[in-house]
């Protein structure tokens, strides 16, 4: 144990704040895990649902096998989402126990509304795996529709918080004390609407890719069958829809870090000092004169802050940020791309790509989009670092008092590893299973 | 008014959590006890196919609690969760333990990995009520004090309290989880079964009800207050309500009654948990926190109160359904003994 933790000290770097490292890495760990399921929670019931809905206007038995087989992986799915966010607003109280006791009253709402929605998801989506063939087809399809909705609830819920940890509002500070806490102000703040929008198109491009991964293997395997068809044209198209319309709002998401938190937008970029007309290095390699300030404020020649702007102090790791900003954006545009070509050939063919090359990139497209995901909340998160509430409290104010954390943190590595081999290892084996009707 | 509308959130949350919840621990603990792979597997079976519809939906009580607690009363969701840190975080490991082998085993397809997956799954259904159980006996014995963890990391809860209200979690559990198991059994039409959960149930009972009775002299010198408060007044009257519910739910259990019967398991545990809230009132961290000083200012609490109330719309109903469903037998799938597909 007393070697676990001088490992881990010593990976963290030590030092009188590396209970605060430990703690973020702890959490950011929690995230990483969770996120991925969550974006199933969010996309996968919109599309076994819509599947069922083509066996109910059809009759034809093979929507059904597909409907059935994925709400069922997606029951699996949630069961380890519902373990995983446990541990989430464990490490809530267990990490950061001074931000929840003077902070709790302001944001805590939203999490009261999204544990009703995770409620409501978990109770349908039960009535939903257990009742096939048990209700009637229409009463079972009506049962869906709650796990869609709340699914999208939970997520809102949760995102604002996010929202309003990166722009606060609604609570005065008075003499260093939080006071008058307007929950709903809190709750409906401004970041809120494109962070959701943009977390909820993410949902849709990782749990779309990442299944038309699946079925593009087995259609290169010379799988190509009306089963293995449908799921790979559902997959894709919920998948090609996201993505092109993710980079319009990710422009959203940029101008609208660049109005309110300037300095996280400097580290996207790496932009030392404050300019006017700044420039773009794509890759950190090619320099586009302007781009930057075009992106930020849709005008070529206005001023952008620099991460001179504040004390070295208040700035975040910037390598991290503008390597998590660039592998995003990047990432977004190459499935941006992607989803083009297959709506292009869709419409204007009717049918799936010829070329294998097709398929490869689409196998690919789903651990890159969840490269994407992650980095995009690398990039939001410790882009709004020093700060756990912008500008409002630091997060080595708020992390817990507890010594040993990194006995906490190593534990919790082992923990996580074993879960991811117990699920990949679970979701192979179903995924080899003959198709049930 | 609105603090203590928001502390009966919480206490409902516990409740539940406590008669759904821990009834699920409960079936782990006959799952960890059912004997060897040949001799438990109908045991596991039934257990398995019990728990199926339902878990996920008990577990979401946790997440109520935690949320209103720290919503509505955030210095004290601060102060237990940094003081009472080592018996949560190892409930919160035991909660993913037990959740994912417990979703994943039933797609074991060896007799080595249906072992490996049951007993991790068993395992954490007993350790995950014990730690939550010594949470809460360190905070009802008043060893969390306010402040960023200002209270003993180690003896906030390895003391006679927590240890007390652990096994009790434990006992409780079992006992709840025998008498639904016992009625479900009967609903498939599967009297092995049915003997069998009805000796484990009318067993654990006994036990659950000893080891409370013992329980009160381990508070009468560890909690001095908190004894105080179950022996006189409002305390003293949940608690013999507990000992009636229980004494009725053994008799109900021993003459075959087990949907009357989960009805009052149920009572003999949720009268438990009130009876502890009104034996600390008005305090919600004994000694250190009264229930007004600890709550969230108005805005927040009417928030609560409000959002709560509209979700319980929704709520209320689906619930029911879902239970409804349940107990009509509408979900429940083909019953199978848990190692039957190893023997061919």
């Amino acid at each position: 144990m007393v070697f676990a933790q001088q490992v881990v000290e010593t990976l963290s770097g030590g030092g009188p704040n590396s209970d605060t490292v430990l703690a973020r890495q702890m959490q950011a760990l929690s995230f990483a895990v969770h996120i991925p399921i969550v974006c199933f929670g969010i996309a996968f019931p919109a599309m076994f649902l819509f599947v069922e809905g083509l066996h109910l206007r059809t009759g034809n038995p093979t929507y059904k096998a597909l409907a059935k087989r994925w709400s069922k992986v997606a029951l699996i799915l949630f069961a380890v989402g519902v373990v995983t966010g446990t541990i989430l607003s464990f490490e809530f109280g267990l990490l950061w126990p001074e931000f929840m006791a003077t902070f709790g009253e302001v944001f805590g709402i939203a999490f009261g509304l999204e544990g009703i929605s995770f409620f409501v998801e978990a109770i349908f989506i039960a009535i939903y795996v257990y009742g096939w063939d048990r209700l009637s087809p229409r009463v079972h399809f009506l049962t869906g529709v709650p796990v869609v909705i709340s699914g999208f609830a939970g997520s809102f819920n949760v995102i604002a918080v996010n929202g309003w940890m990166n722009n606060p509002e609604g609570f005065d500070v008075v003499d260093g004390k939080v006071v008058n806490p307007q929950p709903w102000d809190a709750l409906i703040n401004t970041n809120m609407w494109h962070e959701v929008i943009h977390m909820y198109l993410a949902g849709y491009i990782v749990a779309g890719f990442i299944v038309a991964g699946v079925y593009a293997y087995a259609w290169l395997r010379g799988r190509r069958d009306h089963y293995h068809r449908t799921a790979l044209v559902v997959t894709l198209a919920f998948a090609s829809l996201a993505a092109p319309v993710q980079v319009v709002v990710g422009d959203w998401a940029g101008r609208s870090v660049a109005k309110h938190q300037p300095v996280k937008l400097a580290a996207f970029e790496g932009l030392h000092e404050t300019q006017a007309g700044a420039p773009f290095t794509v890759a950190g390699i090619v320099e586009i004169p302007k781009l930057l300030s075009i992106l930020a404020r849709h005008d070529p020649n206005a001023t952008v802050v620099g991460l001179d702007s504040v004390p070295a102090e208040d700035r975040p790791p910037v390598t991290i940020v503008r390597i998590s900003f660039q592998t995003m954006v990047g990432i977004g545009t190459g499935l941006a791309l992607l989803g083009t070509v297959f709506f292009v050939t869709w419409l204007r063919r009717r049918r799936l790509p010829r070329s294998p090359w097709f398929y490869r990139a689409v196998m690919a497209a789903g651990p890159l989009a969840f490269v994407a995901l992650i980095a995009g909340w690398v990039t939001t998160e410790v882009g709004r670092q020093p700060w756990i509430v912008y500008r409002h409290m630091r997060t080595e104010q708020a992390v817990t008092a507890v010594d040993g954390l990194a006995v906490g943190y190593a534990f919790l590595v082992v923990v996580y590893v074993g879960l991811g081999a117990a699920v990949y290892w679970l979701l192979r084996r179903l995924s080899r299973r003959p198709e049930v009707t | 008014m609105l603090d203590d509308i928001c502390l009966g959130f919480v206490l409902l949350g516990i409740t539940a959590y406590a008669v759904f919840g821990s009834a699920d621990f409960g079936a782990g603990f006959w799952d960890l006890t059912a004997g060897g792979a040949h001799r438990g597997g109908r045991l596991r079976g039934m257990v398995q196919r019990s728990m199926s519809p339902v878990w996920e939906a008990n577990h979401v009580w946790l997440i109520f609690v935690l949320v209103i607690l720290w919503t509505a009363f955030p210095v004290v969701f601060g102060s237990i969760f940094s003081t009472l840190s080592i018996p949560l975080f190892l409930a919160a490991i035991g909660i993913i333990f037990r959740g994912t082998a417990f979703a994943l085993r039933g797609q074991a397809a060896t007799i080595k990995e249906a072992r490996v997956l049951g007993a991790v799954f068993a395992l954490s259904s007993v350790l995950i009520p014990f730690f939550l159980g010594a949470a809460i006996g360190g905070v009802a014995s008043g060893r969390v004090p306010v402040g960023n963890a200002a209270g003993d990391l180690v003896s906030s809860w390895l003391n006679p309290t927590s240890a007390l209200i652990g096994v009790v979690g434990v006992l409780s559990g079992a006992y709840l989880a025998a008498v639904y198991l016992a009625g479900d059994s009967e609903r498939a039409g599967l009297p092995d079964l049915v003997r069998a959960f009805r000796a484990r149930a009318l067993g654990a009972g006994v036990a659950t009800g000893a080891a409370a009775l013992a329980g009160l002299l381990v508070l009468r010198s560890d909690a001095r207050d908190l004894y105080d408060g179950l022996t006189s007044g409002g305390g003293l009257a949940l608690v013999l309500v507990s000992g009636a519910c229980g004494l009725a739910t053994l008799a109900l259990v021993y003459r075959e009654r087990f949907g009357l019967a989960r009805v009052t398991a149920a009572g003999a545990v949720a009268a438990v948990v009130v009876g502890w809230v009104i034996a600390q009132s008005p305090y919600v961290l004994p000694g250190e926190v009264k229930l007004e000083q600890a709550a969230a200012s108005d805005a927040t609490l009417s928030a609560v109160v409000v959002g709560v109330a509209a979700g319980m719309v929704v709520l209320v109903p689906s619930l029911w359904w879902l239970y409804r469903l349940v107990l009509q037998g509408r979900l429940d799938q083909e019953y199978e003994p848990l190692d039957q597909r190893f023997h061919t």
